[in-house]
């Protein structure tokens, strides 16, 4: 496993064990994240890369290990950190507009009892630009599309001005273009030097969009840049059999079969 | 203009309506986040559970007075919440299940309590019993004081942590992740929560209750996109329909107030569904005929260009015969010609036949053209 | 004993048996506030009925509360179809509404004649006895037992016949659908059952009640038995046996005899909750605690093979890092390496800890797992 020298990194995850009533879906998880990379989280269905980036976040308690961000806990850097959960776990019904639910990033700055001004609505419009959906503003949130609430929930997190961004599943259920304006997103935060680690479950697109991958399958299987890492020997390791990835992936490209493994 | 000053001289009248606006004011307001999370029936819970408080109230203090019974009334409510979330949590007995429960339970051990109170020589359980269908008639201006003073502290609150509930209630992981802590909210919520059915319970009754959390949320909901404003539109619907309902009741003979305020509530529900405006019934209803109609005048504009591209002569006219063949599918020729000819895009002819005008013509060739460019 | 006393047993036991079968399959298809809101909302159609007939004792009463259940329930779905208003909200808003109209009626129309709302809500087992049904002019018991007994045999009747549908539309609706077992039709007539039984329960136990009693032993058996058939027959007892010890838990303290019913229900749903096996908070705990020493065995382990032949090896596999690594409480950390010790799956070899052999197996295979 390879780790950018000298700097801390920017989430350093350590035998992170995470149970759910008899089953762990994470177990002994080591992981480094180095600050300024954009990393896919890949795995099969019940892998737990959605409890990793809530372990991660202090959502859930792990049942041991331990997470840190630039070096200190969780706690005590939560403003550097961007969470952006999966768009179903959220009720679209609810009477907010789009201009609302990116305003609530900014509630974390504000603190308690202070409401959002104009300097958060500035703040707010910027953001909406920058994903493209500023013309919806006023749009009750259960009137936009999947992509366009996709959308919505980046525009939210660009707002915190976070320095790490844990993204849970952002392409799921998004039109082409969609997905195409968010990786260029996702490339322009990293160029602005931003951390991102995105739950991704398309593997042919890993190696397009992502720099930096992590296998897992409740045990890391893998984890570091997408050239050494994502190699058939790894994916079969964390998939555990017939990958339909590996079938179609023509030779030449960064798979090579090799030793892979971090 | 002497009635009104009879109206608000009376003193009942007066009190009573205040109290019962209070009322619906402060569980609109409540009422609005228990409905988003899905916890309406929660208040039906809520009110159920409180019976065993106010009786144990009594029996351990020997007092009726109202903040005592209150307190027992809100202490067990909490009690019940806490209970159902409980169950939910550690076993897989289900939300409704659970609610259920608690609910019927604790109801008939309130009455145990009650019963067993009745029989005790000291007491008399009036008082105590008209919690069931409340009596708001015999509300005192120190129980509106009561009502007013404890109503003000939960809009206070609500106020000053808006931001916050409304977080809560919208995405508490994210709220989380923020820093916020989530569980003393959802404490904060409830305990809001219990306190507003609880000072209600006197006057509209166990039974009731829950009507007067639900509804006045449920018909906010229908006419406004935003929170602040659905909140607002719910505590005036609650005070409308209680301040209403509590001077119908006690202008009419032998009807209650509890009930009349819920049928005042039950009427604002009905209109909101059918009358407000983009989700209401009636409106959607009025919205797509309107759509349909505006659709099938397009269409027969368009078949009219058709067939005047066929002719040499643009004005040409053609008669109705034709277009309503071409027409059929989607019907409503004859409504359609008026309508155009009324916005002088087509003319009869001497021989009874339609054609485009002019700037019917154009019109047409806008139109189509802009169909040609496509979505 | 008495003889009123037995016949208050008696009714009390075919009320509870009555109503925990339909509520068996509320809890289980979770419409159990269902109950709740048709017990209230029958009100409507029992003034309607008594307007018509005049009648409190007449049988279209019971017709006009099983429609007025099926109308309720049809309201609501009605609402809810509307997409303006979630399903709990469409419960909230219907049932009070016809319960507030029942009221008014009773309150403006009905005050001379003795309809009181309070004895639907309450009601009062202790009367029962005194409402004789006669045949050919011979004394055969309380009309409440008779009434309930007809009901209780139609609600075994329905299960009986409609057991393999309503447990397939139970659990899966769309399928039993395509089977053509219409659910639908299931839906309304177990909603007409209810109703039905529940206004024959209101003389005895009033309509409160009747949600406990609907509810709390089926709930109770959920978290003791796993199959349809037993926990219908678990409801059935438990029902019957809040009753009886009700009945007696009222006597001795004087009180309301419906109330002591739903109270002792709520207490066995009490023992369950703590005790039930494997489900109870008791198995609960237990399991856990189990578990967390279980876990601990097996991370310890996998840790060590995760790290086996790594550099980090030399630091994270002393055992005074483990605490730290695994943030265990160090004497928490000692007790778990000396069963591992014991159990031979790891040795100790100048204060490092190893992974035998056996040992090693073991991690794989947990990983596996």
């Amino acid at each position: 496993m390879t780790s950018v020298s000298g700097m801390e990194p920017a989430v350093k995850v350590e035998d992170l064990t995470v149970a759910y009533g008899e089953r762990p879906v994470l177990w002994d998880v080591d992981m480094e994240v180095p600050a300024g990379v954009l990393m896919a989280v890949v795995g099969p269905n019940g892998a737990g890369k959605t409890s990793l980036i809530k372990a991660i976040t202090g959502l859930i308690r792990p049942v041991a290990g331990y997470v840190a961000i630039f070096g200190k806990p969780y706690a005590e850097q939560r403003r550097l950190v961007g969470y952006v959960p999966q768009r179903n776990s959220v009720d679209w019904d609810f009477p907010t507009t789009v201009q609302d639910v990116v305003m609530m990033g900014r509630y974390g700055g504000l603190g308690w009892f202070r409401r959002p001004g104009a300097a958060e609505r500035a703040l707010a419009m910027e953001a909406l630009e920058q994903v493209g959906i500023a013309e919806f503003k006023g749009r009750q949130i259960s009137q936009l599309s999947g992509g366009q609430q996709q959308r919505l929930f980046l525009a939210r997190a660009i707002v915190q001005d976070a320095g790490i961004y844990l993204m849970d599943e952002p392409f799921q259920g998004v039109d082409a273009t969609t997905e195409r304006a968010i990786v260029t997103l996702l490339k322009e935060m990293r160029a602005r030097g931003k951390t991102v680690v995105v739950v991704h479950h398309d593997l042919q697109t890993v190696p397009e969009y992502f720099d930096w991958v992590t296998l897992l399958n409740v045990r890391c299987i893998a984890s570091g840049p997408v050239e050494e890492v994502f190699t058939d020997r790894n994916l079969r390791l964390a998939y555990g059999g017939r990958v339909s990835y590996l079938t179609h992936h023509s030779p030449g490209e960064t798979l090579t079969g090799g030793e892979g493994g971090g | 203009m002497e009635f009104l000053g009879d109206l608000f001289g009376n003193y009942t009248l007066r009190t009573v309506g205040l109290g019962a606006a209070f009322l619906g004011i402060v569980n609109g307001v409540l009422g609005s986040f228990a409905v988003l999370r899905k916890q309406s029936l929660l208040g039906d819970a809520i009110s159920h559970a409180a019976l065993p408080g106010i009786a144990l109230a009594f029996l351990l203090t020997g007092s009726k007075a109202t903040i005592v019974l209150l307190l027992g009334a809100a202490a067990a409510g909490w009690v019940g919440t806490l209970l159902v979330m409980n169950i939910v949590k550690n076993t897989r007995v289900k939300y409704d299940s659970a609610l259920g429960l608690v609910l019927s339970v604790f109801f008939g051990f309130g009455l145990v309590l009650l019963t067993y109170i009745q029989r005790m020589p000291v007491a008399s359980q009036a008082g105590l019993d008209t919690f069931l269908f409340g009596q708001a008639a015999t509300l005192l201006a120190r129980d509106v004081a009561t009502i007013g003073i404890l109503g003000l502290a939960v809009l206070l609150i609500v106020l000053a942590v808006w931001k916050e509930f409304k977080l809560l209630c919208f995405d508490p992981d994210f709220a989380l992740s923020l820093g916020f802590p989530i569980r003393w909210l959802d404490v904060l919520l409830i305990t809001l929560l219990v306190t507003s059915i609880v000072i209600g319970l006197q006057t509209v009754g166990v039974v009731l209750m829950s009507a007067m959390v639900v509804a006045p949320a449920a018909a906010a909901r229908q006419w406004t996109d935003r929170l602040g404003a659905m909140v607002a539109i719910s505590a005036f619907f609650g005070a409308l329909a209680g301040a209403g309902g509590a001077l119908v009741s006690s202008l009419t003979a032998r009807l209650p107030a509890g009930p009349t305020i819920v049928l005042c509530l039950t009427a604002i529900v009905l209109v909101s569904l059918l009358a407000a405006p983009n989700r209401g019934v009636v409106w959607k209803w009025a919205r797509e005929r309107v759509n349909r109609n505006l659709l099938q005048t397009e269409a027969v504009l368009a078949d009219l260009y058709v067939l005047a591209m066929r002719h040499e002569d643009l004005g040409h006219g053609h008669p109705i015969s034709v277009l309503r063949t071409m027409s059929i599918g989607h019907g409503g020729v004859d409504r359609s010609l008026e309508v155009l000819r009324e916005k002088g895009l087509v003319r009869v002819t001497a021989d009874g036949t339609w054609s485009l005008t002019p700037s019917g013509l154009s019109e047409a060739g806008r139109l189509s053209g802009k169909r040609e460019e496509g979505p | 004993m008495t003889a009123p006393q037995v016949e208050i047993q008696l009714i009390a036991v075919v009320v509870a048996v009555s109503c925990a079968l339909p509520g068996t399959f509320l809890v289980l298809r979770r419409m159990a506030m269902m109950s709740d809101a048709i017990s209230h909302a029958i009100l409507f159609g029992i003034v309607l009925a008594f307007f018509v007939t005049r009648d409190l004792a007449s049988p279209f009463l019971v017709v006009a509360a099983a429609l007025t259940g099926v109308l309720t329930v049809s309201l609501v779905e009605l609402l809810n179809r509307t997409g303006l208003v979630r399903e709990d909200a469409a419960i909230g808003l219907t049932f009070p509404a016809l319960f507030s109209i029942g009221v008014i009626l009773v309150a403006r129309y009905a005050g001379s004649v003795h309809l009181d709302t309070d004895s639907v809500l309450l009601g009062e087992l202790a009367f029962a006895p005194f409402n004789r049904l006669e045949v050919m002019g011979y004394d055969i018991g309380p009309k409440a037992f008779y009434l309930m007994a007809c009901i209780m045999l139609l609600n075994v009747l329905f299960i009986a016949v409609f057991y393999k549908e309503l447990k397939l539309a139970t659990f899966d609706a769309s399928l039993a659908g395509v089977f053509g077992f219409l659910p639908g039709f299931l839906h309304y007539a177990l909603m007409a059952l209810v109703s039905v039984t529940a206004v024959g329960a209101f003389e005895a136990v009033g309509s409160i009640l009747v949600v406990a009693l609907m509810i709390a032993p089926p709930t109770t058996a959920y978290l003791l038995v796993d199959r349809l058939s037993l926990m219908l027959a678990v409801s059935a007892l438990l029902g019957a046996v809040s009753a009886v010890a009700g009945y007696w838990v009222a006597h001795a303290l004087d009180a309301s005899i419906a109330g002591s019913m739903a109270s002792v229900a709520g207490l066995l749903f009490g023992v369950a909750y703590l005790a039930a096996p494997g489900r109870g908070l008791i198995a609960i705990a237990l399991r856990r605690v189990r578990q967390r020493w279980e876990f601990a065995q097996a991370m310890l382990l996998v840790h060590l093979y995760n790290h086996e032949g790594l550099p980090e090896a030399v630091r994270e596999n002393r055992i005074p890092n483990l605490p730290e690594h695994l943030k265990w409480d160090p004497r928490f950390a000692e007790r778990v390496v000396a069963t591992a010790r014991r159990r031979g799956l790891v040795e100790i070899r100048d204060s490092f800890l190893f992974l035998t052999d056996s040992g090693r197996s073991t991690a794989m295979d947990a990983m596996v797992g």
